[in-house]
């Protein structure tokens, strides 16, 4: 009877260990099959990005031998000058051919307003260029570089082109003679914003992403730690600190847009803060990264081991000795690493940003925490919703640029948490 | 620790200076609120503004008509906007609001037209609609098809249902949420005109007219409108994947677009730019700006700032702003409003 039952037993098992084998092979090509399939939401995503965006980097720009007339350029008034004068008649000299007024106009739409502005530059800071001819690259109007890129296509009908045959003809002949070229595009790197896609850049909104940052992280990283040592080293545990934990947790989970509200009621109505400021928008950012910053260091205060705490007690350091010189230092690489979640997340933050008046059309870049700013995010918010089609490029070139800094960032607290981990 | 007391008191010092010498600073360049229709024009004389002129380039934010009225009547004084742009005329209430809150004096100026166009992909074929099928395709309620007064629930599922001419396409029609400017312009211009033909429903518009707009102005819910989004670009894609489907938006972005979509007729018209500055196209809106008179002279540049807006080579036929799809107001309505921007000669709404 023993001996049966311990025959059937085995039998039993090599008769499930089959299924059972079956089962963890299930298990693992569902874990294989759910990595690549986001792995492949993942490339699809980064490659309709790069293919929209990647020749946002490159601009169309024609030579035009442009010469400094000393009777419109006036030595001791350069500001007033007509620069653009002198640029439309450059052009016109490209095409000689050229005679009616009309079409004269359409030659001066070839290139873009922006051409003045780089032949300021160029006289302000060299006037004694004047009286000479110099060539000169300038950018071209944002629908020939369409055209060169090929986004405004050849084959349609003229009239639903915003390019004509005469303009596609008058491009043509400028390609064949080498003056006009896809160029590195750096206005995108040194401009603001700007309702002219040929010269917009980011310039403005990094620089406003840079101060809103750099409040953010002056504020909520030091109240942050401060917060998580109290609670975690001092605080009694009572219902009264049970229910501060709740309420930092739930804090974590509310929707940005609420901070926003929040900023608005406080910051701008109460304080009179100024609207659009990147100090504003740090404050309220602010507001919410520090839930994730005290969780993340109370959790980092908890992992050094209580045998380190009672070591540095039991040789007669006071509490106080004992956090500074001992505690902090070992969960610090913790705390950082949350905090640099906190700030990507507040890097890709545009909802709280809309309600203290940040998502606005700003072309000076700002210099100090009181100028209005906007913010990477906002920009390609703004750029996605503008009706001009070069800025679709713009958009997905601005997105991979964000992206960029996101994925440092996060490589940071990969590397951070790497190099100074101890594991006990 | 002691480093982290010392840097929190820092962090917090240094806020607190800045804050204290913010609010006592003046504020040297325009800020402008309001509506996301007018903003790419507002936007383009803005940057034509900083850069020709020596003053600061204006800030610009897209609140919307309504939300940027409500700051720009929040009161006088450097805190508050000092334009708002709208794609409607302020209200009487928003004036009293202002008035109210010591804003006394409005310039008002009416920079040009903006079209509401009804399209689809260009693909497919043309549309030739009328004010009446736009109202019978798309209001939630409609007279019944059998005739008499009384009202049903919108049965018609295809265009051919409502005109034996229209296509046998399911009426699916992508335009913009109620938030936004050019809904409130294209239910006005084009929901109401549209059922006001019915005869039962005009006499209700005498008798009971709060009635008479829940009818024309409620849009069906049963799917055959989708509120896309503010996002016109958006609109214009989906247009493009679905050649069966209608899209409604400015006419910027169809001037933009002309490869991809085209605009349908409306009433035997179509939506050029020519149509519309002459008026024989119907939906469409006239855009303003508003300035509070009292900040001319605090905040430097506005006077300015109006005055590049008004000029012949912003707002005028070959302006940069009929560039980028403004429709030019007539020479006349010109002329009075740039000397009324010009004297800052405050409004009277009536």
């Amino acid at each position: 009877m023993s001996e049966n039952h311990q025959i059937s037993t085995m039998d039993r098992v090599s008769v499930g260990l089959a299924a059972r084998y079956r089962k963890e092979r299930r298990f693992r090509l569902f874990g294989i099959s759910a990595i690549v399939a986001s792995l492949l939401f993942l490339a699809l995503l980064l490659a309709s990005i790069t293919a929209k965006g990647y020749t946002a980097f490159r601009q169309t720009e024609v030579l035009l031998d442009v010469y400094l007339d000393p009777a419109v350029l006036d030595v001791h008034n350069l500001a007033t000058a007509n620069y653009a004068a002198l640029v439309r008649d450059a052009a016109l000299a490209l095409f000689p051919q050229v005679e009616s007024r009309q079409d004269k106009r359409i030659v001066g739409k070839l290139i873009s307003t922006g051409a003045a502005y780089r032949l300021q530059d160029l006289v302000t800071s060299k006037p004694e260029l004047i009286g000479s001819t110099r060539p000169i690259w300038v950018p071209a109007d944002d629908e020939v570089d369409m055209f060169v890129k090929g986004h405004i296509p050849r084959d349609v009908p003229e009239a639903e082109r915003r390019v004509s045959d005469k303009q596609a003809a008058w491009i043509d002949q400028l390609v064949a003679v080498d003056r006009l070229k896809l160029k590195f595009n750096t206005a995108f790197f040194q401009a603001g914003d700007s309702r002219e896609p040929e010269l917009a850049g980011i310039r403005g909104a990094a620089a406003g992403s840079m101060f809103t940052l750099a409040i953010t992280l002056l504020l909520s990283f030091p109240v942050g730690v401060a917060a998580a040592v109290y609670l975690e080293e001092f605080a009694p545990k009572n219902r009264w600190t049970d229910l501060i934990e709740v309420n930092i947790n739930n804090l974590a989970a509310i929707p940005s847009i609420v901070f926003g509200l929040l900023g608005l009621a406080v910051f701008l109505n109460f304080m009179n803060l100024p609207r659009s400021a990147s100090l504003v928008g740090g404050l309220v950012l602010t507001l919410m990264t520090l839930p994730t910053i005290i969780i993340a260091s109370r959790a980092s205060l908890k992992s050094v081991p209580p045998s380190i705490r009672e070591a540095a007690l039991g040789v007669g350091a006071s509490k106080m000795q004992t956090i500074s010189h001992h505690i902090l230092p070992l969960a610090m690489p913790g705390m950082m690493t949350g905090a640099i979640i906190g700030m990507a997340r507040a890097l890709g933050e545009t909802a709280p940003l809309l309600m203290i008046g940040m998502v606005a059309f700003i072309v000076d870049v700002p210099h100090s925490f009181s100028d209005p700013a906007t913010v990477l995010p906002v920009q390609i918010y703004l750029w996605a919703d503008s009706p001009e089609r070069a800025f679709v490029e713009r958009t997905s070139a601005a997105i991979m640029i964000l992206l960029l800094l996101l994925l440092a960032m996060n490589a940071a607290a990969v590397f951070l948490r790497n190099k100074f981990e101890r594991r006990w | 620790m002691q480093k982290f007391a010392l840097s929190l008191a820092t962090a917090t010092m240094l806020i607190g200076a800045a804050a204290t010498s913010m609010a006592a600073d003046g504020r040297d360049y325009i800020s402008v609120v309001g509506s996301s229709t007018v903003y790419p024009f507002s936007t383009a004389v803005a940057e034509q503004f900083g850069k020709s002129t020596k003053f600061k380039t204006p800030k610009i934010e897209s609140t919307g008509t309504g939300g940027g009225m409500k700051l720009f009547c929040s009161g006088s004084g450097v805190d508050t906007p000092d334009i708002a742009n709208a794609s409607r005329r302020m209200k009487k209430t928003e004036m009293e609001t202002c008035q109210k809150n010591g804003v006394a004096e409005v310039v008002e100026v009416k920079v040009g037209y903006d079209g509401i166009v009804v399209a689809n992909s260009k693909k497919a074929d043309q549309m030739k609609l009328t004010r009446k099928e736009l109202f019978m395709a798309l209001a939630k309620e409609v007279p019944s098809p059998e005739g008499g007064d009384k009202l049903v629930a919108n049965p018609y599922k295809t265009w051919k249902d409502i005109n034996s001419a229209l296509p046998a396409n399911k009426i699916e029609v992508l335009g913009p949420p109620p938030t936004s400017g050019t809904r409130d312009a294209f239910v006005e211009l084009v929901m109401d005109e549209g059922c006001a033909e019915f005869e039962s429903i005009k006499a209700l518009k005498k008798s009971d007219e709060k009635q008479f707009k829940a009818v024309c102005q409620t849009v069906r819910e049963d799917g055959a409108f989708i509120e896309a989004g503010e996002n016109d670009n958006l609109i214009v894609q989906k247009l493009e994947a679905n050649q069966k489907s209608l899209g409604i938006f400015g006419f910027s972005f169809l001037d933009q677009n002309a490869d991809k979509i085209q605009g349908s007729l409306v009433d035997g018209q179509a939506p050029t730019f020519e149509n519309i500055a002459s008026g024989k196209y119907a939906v469409s809106r006239p855009l303003y700006i508003y300035v509070k008179k009292a900040h001319v002279g605090v905040i430097p540049g506005i006077a300015e700032y109006l005055g590049e807006f008004t000029s012949d080579r912003a707002w005028g036929e070959t302006g940069y702003l009929a560039e980028k799809g403004l429709i030019p107001s007539p020479v006349a309505e010109r002329k009075t409003f740039a000397a009324d921007a010009k004297a800052l000669k405050p409004v009277v709404l009536n």
